[in-house]
């Protein structure tokens, strides 16, 4: 596949991406004990485009495997099947040599900017490694006035890099990430929970400069968070994951006015609504499941209200629907699920 | 004795110090509030403002360094501040409950459910071993564990996160406590078991009529669950009231604040407002009021002496903003 000149196509397409983590037991225990292999199938079968200039967001609760993907993505996991492809390229197929090239393009936003800044290091250094590293800046001045430029661009002064990451609070450390991650002037960024150790206050200075930086610097995010007003802010397309799989996938505005399968309307009654104040909820049933057992069938039905004999049986194939959105569930298509679109064209699966 | 006009809880001006090497620094700075029976009374501020510090004070957890410099904490009529550790570990547990965040630190690993459960209400209530047993099995079944019977003798980790919680309402109301310190009770959930967990917990204490003071920094689990709220910033209640009020009207700036900067689902904002700046360590508080250095609207006054809480319609607020205004 190649894109052809006038339309680019999408800057990151990922197609049937898998990621099965084994847990067995070592083979002598496996021999006395008796026990069968294990397997994990974290990421399980993932399509996605992110088109050029926009945010691509993945929801779900801990252990949907959205992080998973996040690492897939940048290479910090392997993948155990399917495509990577960036700008046309599928990394998966790369040698290692070759994927270098990559790597200045591609970076990421870790949740806890306590954790992912080297403590002993000056945040001058920090910054201008990818620099050094990238062959980026050739001399020392050319990278100190860079490393003060992109202080200033994350909304800190240049005599900041003087100092060390615990003279900073978490929404600056958070800041400094950032400008770690544009050094190398990539294109596409993987966010994995930005805002989800800060406060509400600092949280919403961090995103808004995130959107301040996509617009200027063209950026393409993958954004990894389970706070869905958070995702509503951030993003243009939205999937929403449950043990490994897609369930529901489409544009931002779709997905948050008329979702369609159960787990997303699950998911979006359980969002505290501040200004209506106290409301009775509709009560969800039962947690996610065991990942390494999960249910025969749609792996959702046993806590989904309209399960019926085939949900229990089958695993549903994404499906196109109005409005742009994909949505793998059988109660939608067949028209059982109260309110959806039952009179959806029944086409062949298709990408957000 | 408690009469119904006579609060459960009152704390006057409670200080928290910690010694340190650099000299003392104050975490919690003169909070005042009382609490009724049966009330559920939200405490919401950013890390570091001090919400945690105050429920662990009340429990009596406070550890060293940490000490109360100030103040007093009365319960049902009785000061508890000044118990020995002997008798405040009499009073935890059996008067006063408590929920953290973390269910799986806070249940022993060693034990069964059981074991925990049924050693909680022998040690405060004259039961037989038979009968606590069965008290516990019932606390299980209503705190929502199936079969109860077979899952009384299981150990913590066989259970689900939100199970876990499940267990830890249940010790923390089973020897009947009219008070429960409910710390980030949800924080460490999914978001689908936190709506679980919250109606749980409101039905609990509703039910066996326990006050609770629910400990969090999101606005929408109070907004939810709680009659009233007190927000906290650096160490100090800026804002309490009625959670209707304080939501929909907040009068404190850092509250308005805090207000506009959650993000919304379905609110097709460009940009959320934000509150420039950071809380301020408690290494270098400024001078008058803390919120001055962030606050669109502070002047002179603001920077040179600290407000006092003012009345206003169902609760106080600490704004200079406020200082003219009849109550």
């Amino acid at each position: 596949m190649t894109s052809n000149a006038t339309d680019p196509g999408p800057l990151v397409s990922l197609r049937g991406l898998s990621k099965t983590f084994d847990l067995s037991a070592p083979l002598l225990n496996r021999v006395i004990e008796r026990k069968d292999r294990q397997y994990l199938r974290a990421v399980d079968g993932l399509d996605i485009d992110i088109p050029r200039g926009k945010t691509f967001s993945l929801v779900g609760e801990s252990g949907c495997g959205k992080s998973t993907v996040a690492k897939l993505v940048v290479g910090l996991h392997r993948a155990s099947a399917g495509e990577i492809r960036f700008d046309g390229t599928d990394l998966t197929a790369l040698p290692a040599a070759a994927r270098g090239a990559f790597r200045k393009r591609i970076q990421m936003i870790f949740q806890d900017p306590y954790a992912s800044l080297n403590p002993r290091w000056r945040v001058r250094d920090i910054i201008a490694e990818p620099l050094r590293s990238f062959g980026i800046a050739t001399s020392r001045a050319e990278e100190r006035a860079e490393v003060g430029r992109l202080l200033e661009m994350v909304g800190l002064s240049a005599r900041d890099g003087e100092k060390f990451p615990h003279e900073f609070s978490g929404g600056q450390r958070q800041r400094i990430s950032i400008a770690r991650a544009i050094s190398s002037r990539p294109e596409f960024l993987v966010c994995d929970e930005p805002t989800s150790a800060l406060d509400v206050s600092v949280q919403s200075q961090v995103l808004n400069l995130m959107r301040d930086l996509q617009d200027e610097l063209g950026l393409t995010y993958l954004f990894i968070s389970h706070d869905l007003a958070v995702v509503d802010f951030m993003s243009d397309y939205v999937g929403v994951m449950y043990l490994g799989r897609l369930v529901e996938a489409g544009p931002a505005g779709r997905i948050f006015s008329a979702p369609e399968h159960p787990y997303t309307r699950l998911l979006m009654d359980t969002v505290p609504d501040i200004d209506m104040g106290r409301r009775d909820r509709a009560p969800v049933i039962g947690e996610v499941p065991n990942p390494i057992t999960p249910p025969p069938g749609c792996s959702f039905n046993p806590r989904c209200p309209l399960a019926d004999g085939r949900c229990r049986e089958t695993s549903p194939d994404l499906v196109a629907r109005d409005g742009g959105t994909v949505v793998a569930c059988h109660a939608v298509t067949e028209g059982r699920a109260p309110g959806s679109r039952a009179h959806g064209a029944d086409r062949q699966r298709g990408v957000a | 004795m408690t009469s119904s006009n006579t609060p459960l809880l009152s704390v006057r001006d409670l200080s928290i110090c910690f010694d340190t090497r650099h000299g003392p620094l104050r975490a919690v700075d003169g909070i005042t509030f009382d609490l009724a029976p049966g009330e559920i009374l939200g405490m919401v501020g950013e890390s570091g403002a001090g919400k945690s510090l105050t429920g662990t004070a009340i429990t009596g957890l406070l550890e060293r360094p940490g000490r109360i410099d100030r103040g007093e904490i009365r319960f049902e009529g009785q000061r508890i501040d000044t118990l020995s550790a002997e008798e405040m570990r009499r009073l935890r547990g059996r008067r006063i409950g408590a929920i953290f965040q973390d269910p799986l630190t806070s249940l022993n690993p060693l034990m069964t459910v059981g074991q925990q459960l049924i050693q909680t209400i022998r040690t405060h209530l004259r039961l037989d071993p038979g009968a606590a047993r069965k008290r516990a099995i019932d606390f299980l079944a209503e705190v929502g564990i199936p079969a109860p019977e077979a899952r009384i003798d299981q150990y913590p980790h066989q259970f689900s996160g939100g199970m876990r919680q499940r267990v830890v309402i249940a010790l923390a109301l089973c020897a009947e406590p009219s008070l429960v310190i409910a710390d980030e009770p949800t924080t460490a959930l999914d978001v689908s078991i936190q709506a679980q967990i919250l109606d749980l917990l409101k039905r609990m204490c509703r039910d066996h009529g326990a006050a609770v003071i629910l400990v969090t920094h999101d606005m929408g689990v109070i907004a939810e669950t709680a009659d009233r709220v007190a927000v906290m910033y650096s160490g100090r209640v800026v804002e309490i009231g009625p959670v209707e009020k304080v939501v929909r009207d907040p009068r404190h700036p850092y509250t308005l604040g805090l207000m506009q900067s959650i993000p919304r689902v379905g609110s097709g904002v460009q940009r959320l407002t934000q509150i420039d700046g950071a809380m301020p360590r408690l290494t270098d508080l400024p001078p008058g009021c803390a919120f001055h250095p962030r606050c669109p609207r502070a002047f002179a006054e603001c920077r040179a002496t600290r407000p006092a809480p003012l009345p206003v319609e169902g609760g106080h607020v600490a704004c200079h903003l406020y200082q003219g205004e009849p109550a």
